[in-house]
């Protein structure tokens, strides 16, 4: 399954969706709204999307996955809005037959959201500042893109 | 004429989130790039960190904008 939603995540039914008799391991990865960037306090995350765009690179990612490992279902599912502290941002969860394939294939799937789907997050810190996430920029971690002018 | 979609950062700069741009015929994203920075300035810190997608694809810059694509500009990803 592949959803962009502004509703809550539901990570029981979520990892529930995935499982099959042919497998017998199931990963589930959930990204959290953290509260702490260095010594900076977030309060909240607004995420945003180029929806069409997202879905299409979440199909991609999956059919990827699926190509390198044999995964019963993926299901990969991120919200958009307003995120509190703690609250989920990102849900992957993946059945293989073992257990060896479900890990790696659960984190080469969050890895390629991470790196590919256009989505983004600004952050709300407790001063009161908000300031959107873009890797790569001065001040951040590194980040390239297919295409991007080097 | 094209319009292109911006996001997040690119799309406070320019204070829209949709702009439009002229483009020779067989213009590439290179000439997309070039006509964005001369018509909003204020995109010219970010946009070369940024990719540029046609019809929900990343683009590469030698790339010919066919007629009626959708454009858009992609800041550096960050969710998760």
């Amino acid at each position: 399954m592949i959803l962009l939603t502004r509703d809550p995540i539901d990570a029981a039914a979520l990892t529930e969706s995935v499982r099959s008799p042919h497998c017998g391991a199931v990963v589930t990865f959930l990204g959290t709204v953290r509260d702490l960037t260095g010594e900076q306090v977030t309060v909240a995350l607004d995420y945003e999307a180029y929806p069409e765009m997202a879905l299409r690179k979440l199909e991609e990612i999956e059919a990827e996955t699926s190509r390198r490992w044999p995964c019963g279902s993926i299901s990969l599912v991120h919200r958009l809005g307003r995120l509190e502290v703690g609250e989920i941002s990102v849900a992957v969860a993946v059945s293989c037959p073992h257990r060896s394939q479900a890990f790696d294939a659960c984190r080469f799937a969050i890895d390629r959201l991470k790196e590919l789907v256009p989505i983004w997050k600004r952050e709300n810190w407790s001063d009161g500042r908000t300031e959107w996430v873009h890797p790569g920029l001065p001040g951040e971690a590194p980040a390239t893109f297919p295409g991007q002018a080097t | 004429m094209y319009n292109v979609r911006l996001f997040a950062r690119a799309r406070d700069l320019a204070g829209s989130d949709t702009v439009a741009i002229s483009l020779n015929e067989n213009g590439t994203v290179a000439d997309i790039r070039a006509a964005l920075t001369e018509k909003f300035p204020m995109l010219q810190p970010l946009l070369p960190r940024c990719a540029v997608a046609i019809d929900s694809d990343f683009a590469t810059d030698q790339q010919i904008v066919p007629p009626n694509a959708v454009l858009a500009i992609i800041p550096p990803v960050s969710g998760g």
